[in-house]
Formats: C-alpha cells, sequence, structure tokens
C-alpha cells in the first residue's frame, strides 16, 4: 500500500445522539490514500458522511476508531498535543458552506490576518501574507471593505484568502459553493484550481454537484459512511449504475456518453465535462465521414 | 439593508483621524475631565471655543455635528429649566406668584447645558467619530491589558466585541428576511395593543436565536480550523505606534486644561 501524504486506516466515527446516548454510525472503516497535490472531489447523497470525514482530517471531530495519518504522523495518537493540533490545522485548511459564518473581523484585510496572528506570526509577515493572499484571490481592491457589503462569492474568496495567509499545504473545501450563486461558484471553483494548479496546494473538495466533481482529477464516493468507488471522473461516471442507486446523479455529459455508447456508438476519450462530450462526439462523426 | 452603517464613524482625512486610537481615548478621558472643571464665564467660553475648534479640526460636516446634538435636545431644555426655576441666590430677576427666577439661576443653567453639549460634541469629535468601532475596540484591548494581571479577561471581551460588531448587519439583515417570512405568512406587527404586538415579535425572535445560536456553533469551529486559542501567543498584523502627532495632541490637551483651571481662578462674576 503506497504511503499518501494524507492516510486514514480503519477511519471510524460514530455520533453520539445527546437525549438517548445512542451511536449513530456515520464512517465505517474508511482507507483512503491521498497523495500531495493531488485534486479530490468526494461525493455522496446527503447523510453519506462526507462533511464528517472532512471535519475528522483536522480533527475538528475526532475519530471514534482507527487512525489518520497527516504527512507521516498519526494525528490520532494519544500524546498530541495542542501545538501538533494546531500545526495538523495549519498544514490542513478548511473553507466551509457558509461565507458568513467564517469570516471574523469586520475589515477584509484583519480577517485574513485572523488565522496567522492565531499562529503568533510576526507583524510584517503577516502584511506580506495578507496582501499575498489577497492578490492570489483577487480581492486585493477589497482589502480595506466590510465583509457584509460582498457578494457570496467574494465572501467565500476572503474565506479562502484567510487560509491560505496559514500557508496551508491542503485545503478542504466542505460544500463551499453550495450556498452560492451560479457567478460565485464559478469564482471559488477557479480560485480552488488555481491553488491546486500553480500552487500545488492538495484540495479536497466535498460536494454533491457532480459537474464540480467531475473537474477534479480523482472521484471517492461515499455511501452510507463506506466508500463505494474510488477513481478518475471516467471510471466513476462511465459506469453510472452504482451511482444511480446510491442516491446519486452523473453529468448529463457523462449520462449522454453512456447511453450513446450504450447504443454501439464508439465514443473515445475524456467525458467528464460538457466540452470533452462535444468533442468526442465530433471526433467520432469525423471518424465516420473518413471511413465513408 | 447594505447600507447600514455601525457606529458613528465618518470617514475623512483629518488630525484627529490619524491620531493613534489609544491616544484619543486617553484625551476623550482628559476632555470630560475638562468639562466638570470649569467653574466660570470664561473657562466655559474656553469650552465652547475648544469644541468648535476640535469641530473644525476634525472634518465632520457641520449637519451631522447637528444631528448628534438633535437627540439630547430634550435632556438639554430638561436641565435648563430644572436650573432656572429651582436655584435660589440672591439677585431676583423675575418673581411672579410662586415662580423665582434668580441671576444664579439662569448662570447655572447655562453653565450646566454648556457642559452637556461640550461633552457630547467633544467625546464624538475625539472619539466616535473619527474613530471606527474595530480602532476603537483594538486600542481599548491594548490600554486595558495590564488588566490581565488581575485575570481580566481583556483580549476575550474585545474578541467578543469585534464579533458583535461583524455579526451585527448579518443579524439584522436576518431579522428583516425573518420578517418578511412571517408577513408572507399573515403575520401582523404593526396594528393592535402594545402587548400584543410584543406577541408578534416571538415568532420573529425564535428563528433568530435559533439561527444565531447556529452561526455561533459554525464559527466556533471555523476559528477553531484557523488555530484560534485565545490571547496568549498572538501577533496582530496592524500593530498600533504612538507618533510624534499624537504628543503634540497630548500636550495640547493638557495645556487646555490648565488655562480652564487658570481662568478659574480669575474671579469673574458667577462661580459654580
Amino acid at each position: 500500500m503506497s504511503q499518501g501524504w494524507i492516510r486514514t486506516e480503519g477511519l471510524t466515527y460514530a455520533y453520539t445522539d445527546d437525549t438517548t446516548g445512542e451511536e449513530q454510525p456515520a464512517l465505517h472503516c474508511i482507507d483512503l490514500n491521498i497523495e500531495k497535490g493531488e485534486y479530490i472531489a468526494i461525493i455522496g447523497h446527503n447523510g453519506s458522511g462526507k462533511s464528517t470525514l472532512a471535519k475528522l482530517l483536522n480533527l475538528v471531530l475526532e475519530p471514534t476508531g482507527g487512525a489518520i495519518y497527516v504527512d507521516g504522523k498519526n494525528v490520532c495518537a494519544p500524546d498530541m498535543t495542542d501545538e501538533d493540533v494546531f500545526a495538523l490545522r495549519q498544514k490542513v485548511g478548511m473553507v466551509f458552506q457558509n461565507p458568513d459564518n467564517q469570516l471574523v473581523a469586520t475589515i477584509v484585510e484583519e480577517d485574513v490576518a485572523f488565522g496567522p496572528e492565531n499562529l503568533g506570526v510576526p507583524s510584517q509577515e503577516i502584511r506580506r501574507r495578507v496582501d499575498e493572499a489577497l492578490a492570489m484571490v483577487g480581492m486585493s481592491e477589497y482589502a480595506r471593505h466590510e465583509p457584509h457589503r460582498l457578494s457570496g462569492g467574494q465572501k467565500q474568496r476572503v474565506a479562502i484568502a484567510g487560509i491560505i495567509a496559514m500557508m496551508p499545504e491542503c485545503m478542504i473545501f466542505d460544500e463551499s459553493t453550495a450556498m452560492l450563486d451560479p457567478l460565485g461558484r464559478q469564482e471559488v471553483l477557479d480560485t480552488m484550481e488555481m491553488l491546486h494548479r500553480d500552487k500545488n496546494i492538495t484540495i479536497i473538495t466535498i460536494t454533491h454537484h457532480m459537474d464540480e466533481a467531475a473537474r477534479a482529477d480523482r472521484i471517492v464516493v461515499l455511501d452510507d459512511g463506506r466508500i463505494l468507488r474510488d477513481g478518475t471522473p471516467e471510471e466513476i461516471f462511465s459506469d453510472p449504475e452504482p451511482l444511480l442507486a446510491a442516491g446519486l446523479d452523473v453529468p448529463q455529459s457523462a449520462s449522454l456518453i453512456h447511453r450513446l455508447r450504450k447504443r454501439g456508438l464508439a465514443l473515445e476519450g475524456q467525458v467528464g465535462t460538457p466540452g470533452a462530450c462535444v468533442d468526442a462526439i465530433c471526433r467520432m462523426y469525423e471518424a465516420r465521414h473518413k471511413s465513408l | 439593508m447594505k447600507s447600514i452603517t455601525l457606529g458613528q464613524f465618518y470617514p475623512a482625512d483629518s488630525i484627529l483621524h490619524r491620531a493613534d486610537p489609544r491616544m484619543k481615548v486617553i484625551l476623550t478621558v482628559l476632555y470630560i475631565v475638562a468639562t466638570f472643571l470649569a467653574k466660570n464665564v470664561l473657562s466655559f467660553a474656553l469650552l465652547l471655543l475648544s469644541a468648535l475648534f476640535l469641530i473644525l479640526i476634525s472634518k465632520i460636516p457641520m449637519k451631522l455635528v447637528i444631528k448628534s446634538i438633535r437627540p439630547i435636545l430634550f435632556i438639554m431644555a430638561f436641565t435648563a429649566l430644572i436650573n432656572v426655576f429651582f436655584t435660589g441666590g440672591e439677585t431676583v430677576l423675575v418673581e411672579w406668584k410662586f415662580i423665582h427666577i434668580y441671576l444664579e439661576g439662569v448662570y447655572q443653567a447655562l453653565f450646566m447645558v454648556t457642559r452637556i453639549v461640550v461633552l457630547i460634541l467633544g467625546t464624538s469629535m475625539l472619539l466616535t467619530y473619527t474613530t471606527t468601532p474595530i480602532m476603537l475596540t483594538d486600542a481599548l484591548e491594548q490600554l486595558l491589558s495590564p488588566l490581565r494581571v488581575l485575570h481580566v479577561p481583556v483580549h476575550e471581551f474585545a474578541m467578543m466585541m469585534t464579533i458583535a460588531l461583524r455579526f451585527i448587519p448579518t443579524l439584522v439583515e436576518e431579522t428583516d428576511k425573518i420578517m418578511s417570512a412571517q408577513k408572507a405568512r399573515g403575520a401582523d406587527f404593526t396594528s393592535g395593543s402594545l402587548i400584543s404586538r410584543a406577541k408578534a415579535l416571538v415568532p420573529i425572535l425564535i428563528p433568530l436565536f435559533v439561527s444565531a445560536f447556529r452561526r455561533a456553533d459554525e464559527l466556533a469551529t471555523a476559528m477553531e480550523c484557523r488555530c484560534y486559542h485565545g490571547g496568549t501567543g498572538r501577533t496582530r498584523m496592524t500593530v498600533l505606534h504612538y507618533h510624534p502627532l499624537d504628543f503634540v495632541i497630548l500636550c495640547a490637551m493638557l495645556a487646555f486644561g490648565a488655562a480652564i483651571v487658570v481662568l478659574n481662578r480669575l474671579g469673574l462674576g458667577f462661580t459654580l
């Protein structure tokens, strides 16, 4: 078994019901390997445990069983000190769903500075990181603005800048586009992909938008707290039956290609995005014309 | 609702805007002391002049200044009337049935009204109009930081202030949404007796509280994810530095206080 940058072994988590005291299992024995620099989407229907998995990865929740290794270190070990937890959270940053509920300060740049301030970074260094992070997400001109005057997508980009300023190696997006309008979603997705491409930051995005998942390099499908499928978008979407059985959708383009293939059309190449789908169909027609 | 502004801060570029917020807090305290030191016509005249001077250098438009006085007009009038009618003295001005107005009473009323006006103007020019709420919070955190020795959670209070300031517009927006939602369901907030109107607010307050708690929970998680662990070992991006200008202003303020004391000594006319 390869040693991923993030590796979970038999990761199990159960919620305890406050009133009855019963344990509500959310994740069963998850074995997952995530390499450095990967762009990975975790999909699953509501209650499949995808958000729980994200929260376990930077110890917002503590696993009830199994182990998590980040950068070769067992972060579930009992000898973890508070400093170790902070070090982990600095490495693995997290962006949440509601942009309003993760901004702390009344001025954009003060908010971006919040993380590095907590880490005890010297003032001048914070200044440099804040300017850099804001430039990276394209929000420099809003540095002195008040967060409540920004649009959803802009707020979410400020939240991302707040994490970037902590210089993480991995960022988890817990349904960070779910509350945004299409424009805001696009802004956040672009920022996410830019971070992956230019900064080599490992991206783990949790989503129920299949189109978003299709843009990742790898998809992990969760169903009832277990890993149902794990593979590239092409692998996952070329076989839609298990997904549909798990209550998930397939991107329209993938669904179309799948049905055309079923009819016996020879379509090749990647089918994740509408563009790729159009290309595949065009190529097929060209091939036909040539053979005629 | 996006246009909601917090506090009274008026953005402008003046000496008072640029001064260190900590110094402004100190100056405000000194100014309040000075207003209470004034005792005779001369020193009260100086007080009024100083308030006008502050308005001039703060570059706050006169319209806004008058607006800040309006809410206290009633208090001013009330104070004036009480002082005019109920202060005893020697020089009688008006004597009609049970009403006696003395010259001392008129002086006293004038002084009191001047004091109130100057207090309001001085504190708003020195502090609230020229300092953003966040700067004010920072300044108070630093000024009060010696109290940490006595286990006063200064940083925690400042953090609470910051978060409160951050979430006021968000919650106002939310209240608006809930009100619209309840109106759409036939709720009526504007008619009926006071009690029935108060009761009509319950369906607004409950969802608002529930959502505020949910927000608090999410915010706490987000703050934890950003390594927040209280004030220990925390650095700040903007470190406040005193500039020479701040000390010039401080000296001016001290000179002003001294001038008031000196003018009090010149026994001219009525003294408090």
